[in-house]
């Protein structure tokens, strides 16, 4: 735990309820705390990452009411009374999402640093439209960077998730 | 990064919020989807005393047609805009800009009226404001003034709103049924601040050119309207010829400086290629013909 999970002596506190993967949780925080620190620290759901902290990457972005966000560029009181949704929420059951199993048929990741947030947007992506173009899957998660695999195979575990998303 | 320690208030009214900002007396910083704003925190930037919310302000979120005109509310997303039928056709520059500012992932949260305050000389919806000849409604201690676009931007960062004002909505005059526009927008990769843009806002009135307007992202302290370019195409037919003047004369009105983005020169030259491209495009969805947007 960090400084920031446990409040300096003294700073006003702020109760955030929120909704995590179908879970109701709650905390006292500091107005400063970003919403990664709280789903990482406070929440202990470390499969959330913090890649540049600068809002370029989107190694961090989590689900807020069904849209992806850079959760390093939010803070955890503006999140309040909203449904999250991070990584762990997307397996169910022991059974991997439709996305999760075709980045994992597809190889859409080498280093998976950035897979989280990758496989959050384009769950994202499928439930708005579920037959889109290479193109559209480019555009949508044109906000985050991956240094490994050059996003073909991205694009590729996007398409083989929309068609077995739609063949379900 | 960790931001540095601040109160948070997220009041519930407008009046609250302007009683909250005039408590501070200056030291108070508004946040809408805080896209900016909470960049700037965790580099230390800025240091406010307070951040004031305006997302738990209801009423705040409409995006509507007004008189003709348009009507967007402080806390309406880029992504609302970006996904909006009424941003299309003669509103079609909204759409055009909306769809280039930042990234996906920022237009979820990040609004209009919240980059218009925060005034980055790069920022796009600075232009489209003047070219659509837009004005924002700001509400005060004293109640409730109309700025102008050409009013509002005084600087880089640097707006005519006092500190204890906040932005309630932004307004757009009808542009009349033949109306078209477009923003062009030069990035090194998505996400990146503008090398250079260009909005363009079109009316055409019995084959003429009536209300034109050219505004500039990227190359002067804020973002800059192309008086004399739009003087220039009024009242023309909007032929090829006009549409390369005004070009030229856009690109006289920019103030670039060379940076690792490109040298003034060549930034001059992408306003004025931009400016005729955006003109063609504008004409093309005034005329309501095919492919236009």
């Amino acid at each position: 735990m960090t400084e920031l999970a446990a409040p300096a002596t003294g700073a006003a506190l702020h109760r955030v309820a929120v909704t995590v993967n179908g879970r109701p949780r709650e905390a006292d925080v500091e107005a400063r705390l970003l919403l990664v620190h709280f789903i990482r620290q406070t929440l202990g759901l470390t499969g959330t990452h913090v890649g540049c902290d600068t809002t370029s990457c989107g190694a961090c972005t989590v689900l807020v009411d069904g849209l992806p966000v850079k959760s390093c560029t939010m803070l955890a009181v503006q999140a309040g009374g909203a449904e999250l949704t991070t990584v762990e929420g997307l397996a169910e059951g022991g059974a991997l999402h439709p996305v999760q199993q075709a980045f994992h048929e597809e190889h859409g990741l080498q280093c998976g640093f950035c897979t989280p947030g990758m496989m959050l947007t384009s769950v994202a992506l499928l439930a708005d439209n579920p037959s889109p173009s290479d193109e559209e899957i480019r555009w949508a998660l044109s906000g985050q960077i991956c240094r490994c695999t050059g996003y073909q195979n991205i694009v590729k575990a996007v398409q083989h998730a929309a068609q077995a998303m739609r063949e379900a | 990064m960790y931001p540095p320690r601040f109160d948070y208030l997220a009041p519930t009214s407008l009046e609250e919020v302007v009683a909250a900002l005039g408590e501070r007396d200056g030291d108070a910083k508004l946040m809408a989807g805080g896209q900016s704003l909470i960049p700037l925190l965790k580099l230390r930037i800025t240091s406010p005393s307070a951040i004031v919310d305006l997302a738990r302000v209801p009423g705040l979120d409409g995006l509507e047609e007004h008189d003709g005109g348009l009507r967007i509310g402080a806390l309406v997303r880029h992504r609302d805009a970006e996904r909006s039928e009424l941003c299309r056709g003669r509103f079609g520059l909204f759409g055009s800009a909306a769809r280039q500012v930042a990234d996906p992932l920022v237009r979820n949260r990040g609004t209009i009226c919240g980059s218009l305050a925060h005034a980055d000389p790069q920022g796009d919806w600075g232009s489209v404001l003047l070219a659509a000849r837009g004005e924002v409604t700001a509400h005060g201690p004293s109640g409730t003034r109309t700025i102008p676009a050409d009013e509002l931007l005084a600087g880089p960062f640097t707006t005519t709103l006092a500190a204890d004002e906040v932005i309630a909505a932004v307004r757009v005059p009808d542009p009349g049924p033949r109306a078209g526009g477009a923003y062009l927008k030069l990035e090194r990769k998505v996400g990146d601040f503008a090398t250079a843009a260009v909005a363009v806002q079109v009316s055409l009135e019995n084959g003429h050119v009536g209300q034109v307007g050219i505004g500039l992202t990227g190359v002067g302290p804020q973002n800059l309207r192309a008086t004399a370019a739009e003087d220039a195409f009024r009242g023309s037919e909007a032929g090829d010829d006009a549409i390369k003047a005004a070009a030229r004369l856009a690109a006289e009105a920019a103030e670039p400086q060379s940076d690792n983005r490109g040298t003034a020169e060549y930034k001059r030259n992408v306003i004025r290629v931009f400016t005729e491209r955006g003109l063609h495009a504008a004409v093309a969805a005034a005329k309501g013909e095919e492919g236009s947007r």
